[in-house]
């Protein structure tokens, strides 16, 4: 039998509540290896069909465990363009670790931690595979800039189309840029893979809204684009519905983030835009955005951060290490308690009313229901940030009726095929919102589809 | 980066500014809007689109506070750091035979293109513009073009009627019938004049200024609540009827960060 699984090492938890430093430290080259040495190079390894880009997995850690640090990072970026990025937020014990053998009977190899050491590794010592690309000429164009569009833009890049990247906002990554927090995921990470993708030739615009800046018809009819990818992502928060939701001090999550992680409000006023929690701040939603946004809450100088929600904590969404970092970071959980109105003075939040909640029968998700009681219970805040979920945006749908879309505004695919022709998507946009990886794995296999459409199409 | 072509200084306090965005200008319409940076570091903040001509848009700013401020110390020549539009639905175009403008302060810049619209298409259009004295009132030439009547008001008398928008509307309503108006101005003086309309049975639309960041629909800090319902001004607006509007709410979502946004007006004195 092999040893325990190597522990990363993280901050401490009482200091790391006053900074936005990485809490996750990474392993150093011994204890990389040495976490690598417990994998068993199976005939037929169970991880890799779990990991959604198919990641050689027994391939990689073998080159790690020869020292051969050069290779295990290129076995690793041909099929996924972001491993630093992957190894830090992928929810590897729902993937690639959930199926490893290893964890039959114990703690499964740490793949996603040894992903990342290999990922920060190149970026460290800038090591690069060169891309050889021969370019045929034919553009395609890209909507977003998130894991979706990115994976997609290296796959057309790498059969060698001319692609072009617009971005709505005013900075590339999507939700690795806007939403996921400094503490988990570095900003100049994703920056470094971004440049990496344009060394390869791909051409990024920011400020560009797909839809009303230039519209898809434009795109497709008028600018010469021969295949679109639409990658935009889930980005309309879904509202409680509760009376008050509109008071002063109340926030969606990504409003909040994304004046932390994008607009960087944690420097005003060196940065210009402000953010204002005060001492009691609660959190509504238990997945993995409403730990972010706790967390960083209580980074911010929240006395008290408490999280509601309507389930128990078994129930919780939110990955098992945020969970565990957000409990070491003293978010209080104030669980099986559903906020029904928030009430104010001169519009500004003052209380949260919330029922409490009982555990009934199984639902469709196998999870028991939270049932009413008819019981009250009010609490006193200051802010309150809303996190239970989101839903695309409507404007690419306003401006293009052709293009199909459910009841919950998310873009209707076959083999990712949109309704228009040449048009094609993924991502949260498709799926609701997912994870970064199944986002990347979309981008990717859509870039097949593309190049079978472009190529039919010339070879008519 | 998007260079600045021309800048006019309009009064003491608002500037014109056209400026270089071949991608803002292909499909702006009326009642669009668009978002800007000013550098680096700096808050996205939303400015009305006035006019295209060609690949330029022209924006008219009050410098208010650091962000507008700062644009304001700019000069042709200068880039600015973003600007991504044409943002929010254009202005619903109704189908009257009559329509009057009101406009307060720096709400005179949005309401052109509207009016101007308007008048293209044949509708009589009278405009009542109000602003703190004669020095404030700004764009009333090129409104001679569009307009039929202006009207006046100021609160030091010093042009015009003494006083509010609403007391010359008061005065006006006595003598003189339209189909529709549009107001545009401070939350206050819209507040107040739909107040007023609906006692004459008359439709408002109004362009709301709440707090954006992203502008695409995104973060939510936009949300105003219209007859008990949610809306995002930025996609779902800017311009909605305005009688249903819980406009003291939007007032307090508005003053949020009062203290803060005086902590970075005492920057731009250091600066
Ligand atoms: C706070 C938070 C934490 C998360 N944590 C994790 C995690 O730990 N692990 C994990 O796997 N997943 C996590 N997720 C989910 C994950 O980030 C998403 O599933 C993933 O980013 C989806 O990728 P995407 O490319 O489809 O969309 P996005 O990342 O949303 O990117 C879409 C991009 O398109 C742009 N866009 C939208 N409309 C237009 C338009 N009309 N024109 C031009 N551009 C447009 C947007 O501005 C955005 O930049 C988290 C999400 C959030 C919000
Ligand atoms: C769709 C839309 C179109 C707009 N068009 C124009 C325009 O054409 N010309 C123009 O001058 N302004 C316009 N505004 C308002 C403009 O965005 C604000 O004046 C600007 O953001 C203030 O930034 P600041 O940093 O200079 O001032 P701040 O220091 O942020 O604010 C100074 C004062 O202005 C108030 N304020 C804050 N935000 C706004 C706001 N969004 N609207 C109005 N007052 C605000 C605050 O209460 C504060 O007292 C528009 C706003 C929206 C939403
Ligand atoms: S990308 Fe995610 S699922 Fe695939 S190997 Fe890496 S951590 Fe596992
Ligand atoms: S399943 Fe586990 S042990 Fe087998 S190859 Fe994959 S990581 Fe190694
Ligand atoms: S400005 Fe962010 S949703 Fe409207």
């Amino acid at each position: 039998m092999k040893g325990p699984r190597v522990v990363m090492p993280v901050l401490d938890k009482v200091e790391r509540r006053t900074n936005f430093e990485e809490v996750a430290c990474g392993y150093s080259l011994e204890e990389a290896q040495l976490e690598a040495s417990r994998c068993l190079d199976c005939k037929n390894p169970r991880c890799v069909p779990a990991c959604p880009v198919a990641i050689n997995i027994p391939k990689f850690i073998g080159e790690l465990i020869e020292g051969d640090l050069d290779e295990a990072y290129y076995t690793i970026y041909d099929a996924n363009i972001l491993p630093s990025v992957c190894g830090r937020v992928c929810p590897q014990e729902k993937q690639c670790e959930q199926a490893c053998i290893v964890g039959i009977k114990g703690d499964p190899v740490s793949i996603g931690a040894l992903e990342r050491f290999l990922g920060d590794y190149s970026l460290e010592n800038d090591v690069l595979r060169e891309t050889k690309i021969n370019e045929n000429g034919i553009k395609v164009g890209i909507v977003g800039s998130g894991p979706a569009g990115l994976a997609n833009a290296a796959e057309m890049r790498r059969m060698g189309y001319s692609v072009d990247i617009f971005e709505a906002l005013h900075d590339f990554g999507g939700v690795l840029k806007y939403g996921i927090p400094d503490f988990r995921l570095p900003k100049d990470i994703v920056t470094t893979e971004i440049d990496r993708l344009r060394d390869m030739g791909v051409k990024f615009h920011k400020n560009v809204v797909i839809g009303k800046s230039i519209t898809i018809d434009q795109m497709m009819n008028e600018e010469g684009f021969q295949s679109l990818f639409l990658g935009s992502g889930a980005g309309l928060p879904s509202p409680l519905g509760v009376p008050g939701e509109n008071l002063s001090g109340i926030y969606y999550a990504n409003e909040f983030l994304t004046r932390v992680n994008l607009m960087k409000s944690h420097k005003f006023p060196e940065s210009a835009t402000p953010v204002r929690i005060g001492d009691r701040v609660a959190v509504v939603g238990g997945g993995n955005v409403a730990m972010d946004a706790a967390r960083t809450a209580k980074r911010l100088g929240a006395k008290e951060v408490f999280i509601l929600y309507r389930r128990d904590m078994n129930a919780l969404p939110a990955r098992l290490e945020e969970i565990h970092h957000a409990i070491e970071e003293d978010i209080d959980f104030r669980l099986l308690r559903n906020p029904v109105e928030f009430t104010g003075e001169n519009y500004r939040l003052k209380q949260v009313r919330c029922e409490i909640m009982e555990l009934g029968e199984e639902d469709k998700s196998g999870r028991r229901r939270p049932m009413p009681t008819n019981v009250f219970e009010t609490f006193d805040l200051d802010s309150c940030i809303i996190s239970i979920g989101q839903r695309p945006n409507p404007i690419l749908k306003e401006s293009e009726a052709n293009l199909e879309v459910d009841q919950w505004g998310r873009i209707v695919t076959d083999n990712h095929q949109t309704s228009i022709p040449g048009v094609f998507a993924g991502g949260d946009v498709v799926s609701g919102a997912a994870t970064v990886i199944l986002a990347m794995g979309a981008g990717k296999d859509a870039s097949i589809e593309m190049d079978k459409y472009i190529k039919a199409k010339q070879s008519e | 980066m998007y260079k600045i072509l021309k800048k006019e200084i309009l009064n003491k306090d608002i500037d014109l500014m056209v400026v270089h965005a071949p991608l803002v200008a292909k499909n702006a319409l009326p009642g669009h809007f668009i978002i800007l940076r000013v550098d680096d570091m700096g808050e996205r903040i939303p400015l009305t689109i006035v006019e295209i001509d060609g690949e330029n848009v022209s924006i008219i700013y009050q410098k208010l506070g650091y962000s507008t401020t700062l644009l304001g110390k700019l000069n042709v020549g200068d880039e600015i750091a973003d600007f991504v539009g044409p943002l929010g639905k254009a202005a619903h175009i109704r189908d009257v035979k009559s329509v009057l403008g009101i406009a307060g302060g720096v709400g005179a810049a949005p309401l052109l293109p509207q009016l101007r619209e308007y008048s293209r298409l044949g509708v009589k259009v009278d405009l009542v513009i109000g602003a703190r004295n004669k020095e404030y009132l700004i764009l009333v030439d090129k409104y001679k073009k569009y307009c039929d009547n202006i009207y006046i008001a100021t609160d030091d008398g010093s042009m015009g009627t003494k006083g509010f928008v609403t007391d010359v509307l008061t005065e006006l309503y006595k003598e003189k019938k339209y189909d529709h108006t549009i107001a545009i101005g401070p939350l206050v003086m819209m507040k107040y004049v739909v107040l007023l309309n609906k006692k004459y049975n008359l439709s408002t639309d109004v362009s709301l200024n709440p707090i954006m960041i992203d502008g695409t629909g995104m973060c939510g800090n936009c949300r105003v609540t219209i007859d008990g319902k949610t809306f995002f001004a930025c996609i779902d607006g800017p311009d909605f009827p305005g009688e249903g509007v819980n406009f003291d709410e939007l007032i307090a979502r508005q003053d949020y960060y009062k203290e803060e946004e005086h902590i970075c007006n005492l920057r731009l004195v250091k600066k």
